[in-house]
Order: structure tokens, then C-alpha cells, then sequence
């Protein structure tokens, strides 16, 4: 479904990535792991258009896309989820996800009513100004808000930072809810939740996939993890 | 008595003409970032369009909507060609858009001359009112009328409609606007349009409330705008009109009673503002 081949970017002088390359898969989990400062968020921000490739290609549904601005990226289908949920605070719960749905159309309705049964939250604040709900619930909405607004593909950032284990807990449920009707890139530091939900796994490295396998292989793979993930 | 009255008249008149220049710069401000200096230019092309088609046509709503659409032209000139190409560079913005100003205030030299213009008002809204003793301008009052008209029309436009919601969230979050597959360029050229359209309406009611109008008076508005920008908060039309009515208030009241004292009065509620609430008084934070 998605294809990054050999992808480099520059953020001013800096060389951030350095030729990834991975696939993702329709109607599974991937999970970008790697520590801090290996590039997994720099990885999603090019994938949609926020920094320019200075090499390779990104491809989706057999189209390129790399090199499109932002605006037309989201609107091939794919929702984005920012480490910061990127919350419009000003803006009801209710007037963000009317606003992610941008055409009003029965698939669209359909997924506004599909978030709202997996987040009941939602509905309950529909009229709350985002700024004032809770880091769980700010997560919640800015999964839903990408939900919505995407087609098949949603990457999605950290969604466990910050938050209790409970909520952390409820944020896996539904996101293994909405592998149902998505694919989803994820990048977590999260090894406990990315290794229960993901089906496949990439880890970076200094710019570059190092590592990639089935899920399951990496929870038995003891020497990997503790080399590139310092879990042991 | 008396004189409180007709200085808060004067100073809520004085506070809307300001609230039309600012309400436009705000939004420019908070969803753009942009510094916009030619800002005060399209309020005083407004007068001088304002005047002259008045002059032509004696009609004062013919003069309105004649100055509004100049203003939304030259507006839409300056966002496509002055500002698009250094979105996100401070520096370049400024020397821009105050290269605009200049170019803006020296083309009217050109078509209107040096000389301050006289501009009257037409004969409806001449004269005043007498209640109880105290003498209501009938133009002031048409002035704030007006003013509360264009805050509740803004208004409505950002809270009812889905464009205003777009344009709250861009005040919010440029990036995640963009990422939901809304071209934020769109809605950059909209707001601009709307706040060159908001000046140049200040500009056209300005003109008969000062009675002369002269080439260089935009940049003495576009520093009080600044002000109340800055004060109020970016981004925010609440912020705006509360600030507008503080220092059009403050400005009549302090002219009048302390009139040395008058210039510095906004400096002053600037430099408090900052030190109290530096991101304003309707600013996050």
C-alpha cells in the first residue's frame, strides 16, 4: 500500500535520513521503532509533505507522492496523528471532526459515527472546546480527526506518550478496532504496546531502517532489542 | 456628565475605526504570522477612493462599496505578489510589506497630490442628537453602529460558517489544516481579502470623522492597530474589539484631561500588557 524507497531528507544542514527504505502492507500494523533521534518522526513528517525529499521516492496505491504538497498527500487518503496531536484548541470537539470531514458524503458520516462508538468521549464533549479535554481524550480526538479525513492509511505518532497505562491500554483496543478498516504506520517507543497491536516492524537507526521482521520474531529476538531498543 | 458621555461617545468611536484596521491585521497576524506593514496602506486608500468617489457620486454607500472592493484589489496584489513569496521569512516580510506601505502612500501622492483632502459627509448623517440635555454626534454613532455591525458579521463569519472554522483551526494548527487536505493558500488569500476590505472600510469612515484626510495618517492607525493587536492578543477578534474600545477610551479620556499625556497613554498600556499578559489579553497562555 505504501512504499518508501531509499527516502533522504535534509531539516536545514543536518542529514536526517538517510536512504529508508520499508513497506507497508494493506490492513496491518507496521511499527517504526528506533530511539530518539533516529528519525521515525522526521519519517512520517516527509511522508506527508512537511519536509522536502532531497532523495527517493515515496509511493502510495501505486502512485508517487513525494514531492506533493501537504494538502494533496491528505487528500490521496492518508490521516496523520502528530507526536503533539496537533489539537486545534480553539475549536470544539464537535467543529473538529465536522471539519475533518471536509465533504459531507454516507462513507464519511458512516466513519464520524464509527469513531464516536469506539470513542464515546467524543460524543459526550461534542460541544467541549478541544483545549480543555484530557491528554487521553486529546489523543482519542486527534485519531478520530485523522480517521475520518484518511482512506486507507493512517500514520500515526506516539500515541502512547504521556498517557496512564490505563488509557494506554484503551488507545490499544481501539487502534487494533480500526486495523479493521485501515492500515496503519506506527511509530512507538512503546515496546510493550507497539509489540501486542503491530504485525510488522522496522527499526531505525541514525537515519536508517536497520532491522525489519514479523512482530512476533522481534519479542523473541532478545539480542535486537536490547541492541537498538535497550529492552531486555 | 456630560463631557464623560461625549468622551466615551468619541472613544468608542475612535476604538471601532481602530477595530476595522486591527480586526483585519489580527487575523493576518495569527493565521499567517505575517508582519503586515502595507496594513495601513489599504486603510488610507480607502479614505481617498472613499472621498473621491463621493465627491463624484454624492452617494456615501456607492463610496463605501467602492472603497471596500479597491481595497480587497490592492489587498489581493499585495498577499499574491508582495507576501506569498516570503511566507515564513520575518525579516523579508518586514522590509516588504513596509517597501509596500511606502509604494502604497507615494502612489496616492501621485493620483491625489500632497495637499490634505477635505471629505464631507453626506447630508443624513449631519448634525446631532439631543437626549436629555446631552449632544450625541450623529456620525459617531453611526461610526460605532458600524463598527459593532463589521465585529458581528467577523464573528459570525468564523463561528457559523466552515470556512470561519478553518480559518480558527489555522490560527491553531497551520500544519494540521493542512494535513486534513485544506490548501491553508486559499484560506491565507480569504483572510487577506477580508482584512484588506476591513481596513479600507475603517478608511472610508474615518474620512468624514476627521474631516481631512492626508497620505501619511495611515501609519499613525497601523501603529494603534498594532497595539491592540498586540494587546488583545493574536489571532483573536475578541481580543481586538475589547483592546480597540480600551484605547480608543484611553485615548479620548487621557486628550482630554491630560492632553501632554495622550500619545504616550497606549505605549503605556502596551508595555503593562506585555509585562502582565504577554500573549495578550484574550492570548493563550
Amino acid at each position: 500500500m505504501l512504499k518508501v524507497k531509499n527516502l533522504e531528507t535534509y531539516i536545514e544542514q543536518f542529514h536526517i535520513l538517510q536512504g529508508i527504505s520499508f513497506d507497508v502492507k494493506q490492513g496491518t500494523i507496521t511499527v517504526l521503532f528506533g530511539r530518539n533521534g533516529a528519525g521515525k518522526t522526521t519519517t512520517l513528517r516527509t511522508i506527508m509533505g512537511f519536509y522536502p525529499i532531497s532523495d527517493g521516492n515515496v509511493i502510495y496505491k501505486s502512485e508517487q507522492i513525494g514531492g506533493l504538497p501537504t494538502y494533496l498527500i491528505a487528500r490521496k487518503g492518508i490521516g496523520y496523528v502528530p507526536e503533539d496531536q496537533g489539537i486545534f484548541h480553539h475549536l470544539t470537539v464537535g467543529e473538529t471532526l465536522l471539519l475533518a470531514q471536509r465533504t459531507k458524503n454516507e462513507e464519511k458520516h458512516e466513519k464520524l459515527e464509527w469513531m464516536l462508538e469506539i470513542f464515546p468521549d467524543l460524543k459526550k464533549y461534542w460541544q467541549k472546546r478541544s483545549g480543555l479535554l484530557s491528554g487521553g481524550q486529546k489523543q482519542m480526538l486527534a485519531i478520530a480527526r485523522a480517521y475520518i479525513n484518511s482512506n486507507g492509511l493512517l500514520l500515526i505518532d506516539e500515541p502512547s506518550k504521556g498517557l496512564s497505562p490505563l488509557m494506554v491500554g484503551k488507545l490499544m483496543d481501539s487502534i487494533l478496532q480500526m486495523k479493521e478498516k485501515s492500515t496503519i504506520l506506527l511509530v512507538e517507543q512503546n515496546f510493550f504496546m507497539a509489540s501486542n497491536i503491530g504485525d510488522y516492524f522496522y527499526i531505525m537507526d541514525d537515519g536508517k531502517t536497520v532491522h525489519d521482521g514479523y512482530m512476533n520474531e522481534l519479542k523473541e529476538d532478545k539480542e535486537t532489542l536490547k541492541k537498538y531498543l535497550g529492552v531486555s | 456628565m456630560n463631557v464623560v458621555l461625549n468622551l466615551i461617545i468619541n472613544g468608542l468611536s475612535t476604538g471601532m475605526l481602530i477595530f476595522l484596521l486591527a480586526s483585519g491585521l489580527t487575523l493576518i497576524f495569527g493565521l499567517m504570522s505575517v508582519l503586515n506593514f502595507a496594513h495601513g496602506g489599504l486603510f488610507v486608500w480607502g479614505a481617498f477612493v472613499a472621498v473621491w468617489l463621493f465627491d463624484f457620486t454624492k452617494s456615501f454607500i456607492l463610496s463605501m462599496i467602492g472603497s471596500i472592493i479597491i481595497g480587497m484589489l490592492i489587498g489581493w496584489l499585495i498577499e499574491r505578489f508582495l507576501i506569498r513569496p516570503v511566507y515564513g521569512n520575518h525579516i523579508r516580510q518586514l522590509l516588504v510589506t513596509l517597501g509596500g506601505m511606502l509604494v502604497l502612500v507615494e502612489l496616492i501622492r501621485i493620483i491625489w497630490g500632497s495637499n490634505p483632502i477635505r471629505s464631507n459627509l453626506p447630508g443624513w448623517l449631519e448634525g446631532s442628537f439631543q437626549i436629555g440635555g446631552v449632544i450625541l454626534i450623529k456620525y459617531r454613532l453611526f461610526v460605532i453602529f458600524f463598527g459593532l455591525i463589521g465585529y458581528l458579521l467577523l464573528i459570525l463569519l468564523l463561528k457559523k460558517t466552515k470556512i470561519g472554522t478553518t480559518i480558527r483551526a489555522g490560527v491553531d494548527n497551520k500544519e494540521m489544516v493542512q494535513a486534513l487536505g485544506i490548501n491553508i493558500k486559499n484560506i491565507f488569500s480569504f483572510v487577506f481579502l477580508i482584512g484588506a476590505g476591513m481596513a479600507a472600510l475603517g478608511g472610508m469612515l474615518l474620512a468624514p470623522y476627521s474631516g481631512i484626510i492626508f497620505a501619511d495618517m495611515g501609519m499613525q492607525y497601523a501603529i494603534l492597530a498594532f497595539i491592540v493587536v498586540i494587546v488583545g492578543g493574536l489571532g483573536s477578534i475578541q481580543g481586538a474589539i475589547v483592546a480597540s474600545i480600551i484605547v480608543g477610551l484611553a485615548g479620548a479620556f487621557t486628550a482630554y484631561y491630560f492632553p501632554d499625556f495622550s500619545l504616550a497613554v497606549n505605549m503605556l498600556l502596551l508595555i503593562i500588557v506585555l509585562l502582565l499578559r504577554p500573549k495578550g489579553l484574550y492570548g493563550e497562555g
